[in-house]
């Protein structure tokens, strides 16, 4: 399916980085020369509540935001918005679209088999990955989980390419960045992880790439097809 | 003394060259940028020749007020610091505007409501300071996400209230925001209102004009009421304010004043007109249906209109984007030929509806809605369901999706 704008919501936990994973991934439509659009969605800063990010891909001007009700894509950054329901809508994929995408960090099943059921009477592919053992094992750190949501959300849908996420990975970590304090320390904390700047890069970009050659692979075995582009010119 | 000569083509101390702002605003070069709200506001500060900037932490302003003293750490910024509460930082505002600086405070919310008994004292004292407002949620239960409710307390506070749909509006509208409230003929503060998060923490492309141009300063000699002078305080006012007389001249002079500040607000319409290339903006404002809307539920009912569209339904909008001064007359020009109006809000009372309803001729042509309020979003599906609705239309079922 070729869609003019593709709307992917992030559930995740607070300190997961779901916030910086679409603001990365919107950065990075930006550089491909698409339209986007991120924001965040939570309550007081804390670690472990729910926190929500969302961002928006086109192939037009964006103008809508806030809370996304209709994604394409759901991504879920901890079992426990499943297993212990944090999440801002019950089910974590209400509303999602006909033909969507949802992408679960969990190394098991979490679904029931009625949700199982729904999803598949709604034309959605469901993909697990085991984000954070990806990120212990390439980065040596959990806290590169939210690479590995980018890289899988990237390689099934192409809505951004690795050469541009490279480029906002820099952009976002490679210089001074200041948010609030929660961020700033969380943006310390990562720092101090890595010997040295440069390695905190690489890191992170290897584990988005494995994600994304999971996801390309597993799409195309699946004939998964959820494209952003001009569905007159497809056509 | 008043300077006598032009700053204008000088350098500040940051090697910023003090520009024309009408020059600055519409012919310098402008840069694409991928930013965050709160970045744009730090932008348009380091651009806006601020002597004094006083900041308190509350969500959803609490970034923009941390970037702006990374601005005052790079020398840009007169003066920074923080106050105890957000009562105390606008009575410093007055302080700083009293004394003749051109002054910049960001709020939201809860902070907004505590400062309240502020706003018309610095109205009434014909302070331009600006205040930037990411309205959130106000009442109890506590939320942090995006009501405007707050909006509507401030619009009889006398100062010049604005709303900004994007970032883009943002960035421009600080910096002309200044013009607007400097002028003799005004001298009155402007709430510069935005959605919060839904502006502040998005990030989107903005245009900017070039880091090394600056607004040409503050003068306070332009004041049409004596600058406070510190060290020799206008006696008759402080010691003997009129509250102390219980007479004829007291209440006249109150009673003119308030007059004044009003028509001062009106005197701004002109200069608003100008700046913001008027008060209103229409998109297809001939259509059948109109969607009437300020701020970010502009920019869901911008969705909507595209949503119909796709069905073959023509809608119009139309952005109000001044609030003070109100664009009534605009506004009546705008609607006359449209059967059917919505007012989407972001607020539980409609304010904006209702200031619609009693500008306008017909006003059972309003429909004030949808709401949404608490923090909740307005997906624009839910603009196009209530559309349908009140034309007798099909539409479909927006709860059972995907549940």
């Amino acid at each position: 399916m070729i869609k003019k704008r593709l709307n992917i919501r992030m559930s995740g936990l607070g300190g997961q980085g779901a916030v910086t994973a679409a603001h990365v991934m919107a950065m990075a439509a930006n550089k491909d020369g698409k339209f986007s659009i991120s924001n965040p969605f939570f309550g007081a800063e804390k670690r472990m509540a729910p926190a929500e990010s969302y961002c928006r891909i086109g192939i037009e001007r964006i103008y809508d935001r806030g809370e996304l009700v209709f994604p394409d894509v759901i991504e879920v950054f901890h079992p426990q918005v499943i297993t212990m329901g944090k999440s801002y809508t019950m089910p974590f994929y209400s509303g999602i679209k006909e033909g969507g995408v949802v992408i679960i960090n969990s190394d098991m099943p979490l679904l029931s088999d009625e949700d199982v059921q729904r999803l598949k009477d709604l034309h959605v592919a469901l993909f697990y990955i085991a984000g954070t053992e990806i990120a212990l094992e390439i980065a040596g750190t959990e806290l590169s989980t939210n690479m590995t949501m980018i890289g899988s959300v990237a390689g099934i849908t192409q809505c951004v390419s690795m050469d541009a996420l490279d480029q906002a990975l820099q952009e976002r970590f490679g210089k001074k960045f200041v948010a609030s304090g929660g961020t700033a320390s969380l943006d310390e904390a990562i720092k101090k992880k890595f010997a040295k700047k440069e390695m905190l890069l690489a890191k992170n970009l290897a584990t988005m790439k494995r994600a994304y050659e999971l996801g390309v692979e597993w799409a195309e075995k699946n004939h998964v097809e959820l494209r952003v582009g001009n569905p007159a010119v497809a056509a | 003394m008043a300077e006598n000569k032009s700053v204008i083509g000088t350098k500040n101390k940051k090697g910023q060259t003090y520009t024309d702002t009408w020059q600055l605003m519409n012919e310098a070069p402008r840069t694409p940028s991928f930013y965050t709200g709160s970045e744009v506001i730090k932008e348009a500060l380091r651009r806006a020749s601020c002597d004094v900037m006083i900041a308190y932490p509350i969500t959803p302003q609490s970034e923009a007020a941390a970037l702006i003293g990374e601005l005052f750490a790079e020398g840009y910024i007169g003066d920074y610091f923080r106050g105890e509460s957000e009562f105390a930082v606008m009575s410093q505002c007055a302080g700083a505007a009293f004394g003749g600086a051109r002054v910049f405070t960001t709020t939201a919310g809860p902070g907004t409501m505590r400062a309240m008994e502020n706003f018309p004292m610095w109205a009434g004292a014909r302070l331009p300071i600006q205040m930037i407002v990411t309205c959130r949620g106000i009442n109890s239960p506590l939320s942090i996400q995006p009501d405007t409710l707050e909006i509507a307390y401030l619009l009889n506070t006398g100062m010049l209230v604005w709303h900004a749909e994007t970032a883009q509006d943002f960035f421009d509208w600080i910096l002309k925001g200044y013009m607007v409230s400097e002028e003799p003929d005004v001298h009155l503060p402007l709430a510069l209102c935005c959605d919060g998060f839904f502006v502040t923490h998005t990030k989107d492309v903005v245009n900017l004009t070039p880091a090394d141009m600056c607004l040409p300063p503050y003068d306070p000699y332009r004041s049409p009421v004596p600058c406070m002078d510190m060290e020799c305080p206008p006696v008759r006012m402080m010691r003997d304010p009129f509250i102390m007389k219980s007479n004829y001249i007291s209440y006249a002079t109150h009673a003119s004043w308030q007059q004044e500040v009003w028509a001062a607000v009106e005197r701004s319409r002109k200069h608003t007109i100008k700046w913001l290339n008027g008060l209103i903006e229409t998109e297809n404002a001939d259509a059948d249906v109109l969607i009437v809307a300020s701020g970010t539920a502009v920019s869901q009912g911008r969705e909507a209109i595209r949503l119909l569209e796709d069905e073959g339904m023509r809608v119009g909008l139309v952005k109000v984007k001044a609030l003070r001064p109100w664009p009534g007359e605009e506004i009546r020009e705008a609607t006359k030929n449209a059967k059917h109006i919505f007012v989407p809000e972001f607020n539980v009372t409609g304010w904006l509806a209702k200031e619609i309803k009693a500008s306008i001729p017909n006003s059972e042509r309003v429909h004030a809605g949808p709401r949404v309020c608490g923090g909740m979003t307005m997906p624009p599906e839910i603009i196009v369901q209530e559309i349908k609705t009140a034309l007798g239309m099909k539409s479909m079922s927006l709860a059972g999706r995907g549940s």
